[in-house]
């Protein structure tokens, strides 16, 4: 099963490395990883999605709990909270189609932030549903380069 | 969540100006620190001029960085306290690391400093560098690598504390040698302040009555306890209530002495070489009281046939271990010494009185009396034989270390402790070596107890040269080696499974194979090698001269080491093989 597991954390260089290590050792592959400041400048949220089954999962949270820099652990499992995923992707896009990718942006709700001769750089967020079947329809565009945040959760 | 506690920071102290070396040493004073096990190197120089200026501590100087650590962890499980150790940048550092791992597995409170290059050649592959703080990830309750010089006296104390409080583990502090040159003035910390940290955790009344209501309905009640005992300081409680509650304790090899092994209700040790009786109990109990405990594969065998019949409550203070390797009916998170305190309050209040078990006792103490640990008497000294014969000439009374393989199991079967911290041994990691530099740390801690390593000659061996320490340092710690010229435990195996073929696990000339009976193949020469170190040694082979050899080595004030020549044929029995079951077990 997939789960979205989001950990508060001190904002130290080495958390990051300690709580991967969690994953690694287990070999757990981590599906997205964020780490980012929060609004307490000393802590950090990271949101880490993985696939493992439920009480291997359950135990290396324990275990994440008891790292020293680790205030807090929350394991969303789906549909108990609300996620989101930004996605920056710059898809080939000339003349000839521009209208048309601008077209499926619109319904996406996505933005155009760049544009140049060749090519357009988009910007969408949503959640994984969304983002999946905005990336089929603009795949046979031909997608150039992605970067992606991961996603991010919080609690309903 | 704390973020948004206030906290009332006292006014802080302010120290006079000195470099970061000497206030590594100034807070280890501070944090109570007595002794310090250290081997200087470029990096780390700096802190031990710092110590030349310094009385309160006393450094002692190993001969190998992996002797001075396994030294400190003989210091921390004698006492409880942090066993420290230091060690230079690079290879110093890195002989560090099979403490440390050792201590994580053992829950040992040892701290770990270590020097570390300059900050400007760090990632530059200089010379003696390599990441310790990142090398030792896996391996720690928690690290440090110091950036700012004024960050040390704040570090210092929470290694302290995080080593030694909750569960305690090893923590490492890197310091790279320009932190330990600069100056600064040094604000000490009042008080012990870590986010995460939620003080301990305490079992509630409600699960602790559900305990209790357990226990006067069960018919066949046992007692498996760990570590966790010891290192609460929970022994006085645990008594208290395994007399009240009339259930027979059996404990961890870790556990070892926190339920006097002379009590009548005590069945030593249970797992893999464990008693049959400890074995048996636990396998046909109908209610088992884990506390302290992880469920280690060397006591459950087969897991998912460990104790069939019994609703096993779990009492840990550390919830990760709760569901770990076994799945039980009441896991509850909490201080066990809170809660078995807590425990005896409430049968006191209750009027609990222990219900009528007359034929589980009988059951029980049927199979202690007819399995005894025992072996056949042979012409030759047999390694249980000097064992007990140690026992005797102790009264029981000495802090016995060891090394890892059959002698490390005889040593727990034939010694009875009577008090918890006085076996010490290597368990979850099973570090060879251990022994003596152990024995070394627990002798320091300890002067006027008679401290010996129960050791194996290829164990003894792996860290030879701390004969050297103890003879410089006036460290009365003793070694008897029962010297069988094999690695006996990995011969056991290949007896038993590999159909006794030897890989590499002869010590000497395979042609001419040292014995009781082919002195002259005996090698090495461990009295030689003693008395290059100016340790006083002997030899023993002979029955008759054992008991008089073993008082000649308890009278000798400094170290000594006795070299017992034993056949390597006796195997370490009863022997739940790896992944069986209590069915299986070899009795004889």
């Amino acid at each position: 099963m997939r789960h979205t597991i989001s950990v508060l954390v001190e904002n130290k260089f080495g958390v990051l490395a300690r709580i991967a290590g969690l994953f690694s050792g287990r070999g757990f592959n981590i599906d997205t990883l964020n780490v980012a400041p929060t609004h307490v400048e000393t802590l950090s949220r990271l949101t880490v999605v993985v696939k493992g089954n439920d009480s291997t999962l359950d135990q290396l949270i324990r275990q994440l709990e008891r790292l020293v820099n680790v205030i807090e652990v929350k394991d969303f499992r789906e549909g108990q909270a609300v996620d989101r995923e930004l996605v920056l992707l710059k898809i080939s896009a000339d003349g000839n189609n521009r209208s048309e990718v601008m077209q499926i942006c619109d319904i996406f709700r996505a933005r155009i932030i760049n544009v140049s001769s060749a090519d357009v750089v988009i910007e969408i967020t949503g959640d994984e549903g969304k983002i999946n079947a905005f990336l089929r329809l603009v795949e046979p565009f031909g997608v150039i380069e992605m970067a992606r945040t991961g996603k991010l959760a919080m609690v309903r | 969540m704390k973020t948004d506690t206030v906290l009332n920071f006292p006014k802080p102290e302010i120290g006079p100006e000195m470099t970061g070396a000497d206030a590594v040493v100034d807070c280890l004073v501070r944090e109570g620190v007595e002794v310090l096990f250290a081997y200087p190197g470029g990096a780390s120089m700096e802190m031990h001029q710092s110590l030349t200026r310094n009385d309160k501590i006393r450094t002692i100087l190993p001969r190998h960085e992996q002797g001075g650590s396994f030294a400190a962890e003989g210091y921390a499980r004698a006492t409880g306290k942090a066993g420290v150790c230091m060690a230079t940048s690079g290879p110093g550092a890195t002989n560090l690391v099979t403490a440390i791992a050792d201590a994580y597995m053992d829950s040992t409170p040892l701290v770990a400093i270590t020097g570390q290059v300059y900050q400007k050649f760090i990632g530059k592959s200089a010379f003696q560098e390599t990441d310790f703080f990142g090398m030792t990830l896996p391996i720690v309750k928690h690290s440090y690598l110091v950036l700012n010089v004024e960050d040390l006296p704040r570090i210092i104390n929470e290694a302290i504390h995080l080593a030694t409080s909750g569960r305690p583990g090893p923590v490492v502090v890197d310091i790279p040698k320009d932190i330990q040159q600069e100056k600064f003035r040094p604000i000490y910390p009042q008080k012990t302040e870590i986010l995460s940290d939620q003080g301990l955790p305490q079992a509630t009344d409600e699960q602790l009555n559900e305990v209790l209501d357990l226990l006067s309905k069960a018919k066949k009640p046992m007692l498996y306890v760990g570590g966790g005992i010891i290192s609460a300081n929970a022994e006085q409680e645990l008594k208290a209530f395994a007399e009240r509650g009339d259930i027979f304790v059996a404990s961890t090899l870790m556990g070892v002495g926190c339920f006097p092994e002379t009590h009548p209700l005590s069945l030593k040790w249970f797992g893999m070489h464990g008693t049959v009786a400890g074995n048996y109990a636990v396998h046909e109990s109908d209610l088992l009281f884990a506390f302290g405990v992880r469920f280690d594969d060397r006591i459950t065998g087969e897991v998912t046939k460990f104790a069939p019949n019994a609703t096993i409550v779990h009492v840990d203070i550390d919830r990760s271990e709760h569901n770990k390797n076994k799945i039980v009916d009441f896991p509850i998170h909490s201080d066990i010494k809170y809660a078995l305190g807590r425990l005896n309050e409430l049968m006191e209040r209750s009027a609990h009185k222990a219900p009528d078990r007359t034929p589980w006792k009988d059951k029980v103490l049927g199979w202690k009396k007819k399995y005894p640990f025992k072996y056949e008497e042979s012409k030759f000294i047999l390694p249980q034989q000097a064992i007990r014969t140690l026992y005797e000439e102790t009264k029981g009374e000495a802090i016995i270390t060891t090394g890892v393989g059959q002698h490390q199991m005889w040593a727990a079967q034939y010694y009875d402790f009577a008090h918890s911290r006085s076996f010490i041994s290597s368990l979850g990691l099973g570090s060879m070596g251990y022994g003596y530099p152990s024995a070394i740390g627990a002798k320091v801690a300890c002067p006027d107890r008679q401290v010996i390593d129960i050791d194996g000659d290829g164990s003894f061996l792996m860290n030879v040269q701390e004969l050297a320490t103890a003879k410089i340092e006036k460290i009365g710690a003793k070694a008897m080696v029962l010297n069988n010229q094999h690695l006996g435990m990995v011969v056991q195996w290949e007896d038993r499974f590999y159909q006794s073929v030897r890989g590499h696990t002869i010590l000497g000339d395979k042609d001419n194979i040292g014995s009781p009976e082919n002195m002259g193949g005996i090698y090495p020469d461990f009295v030689k090698i003693a008395e290059g170190f100016g340790v006083p040694a002997r030899r023993v082979v002979r029955k008759e001269d054992l008991r008089e050899a073993i008082q000649e080595m308890l009278a000798e004030e400094g170290p000594f080491l006795l070299d017992v020549i034993v056949p390597y044929t006796e195997h370490v029995l009863p022997m739940i093989p790896a992944g069986k079951t209590v069915d299986e077990m070899i009795i004889e």
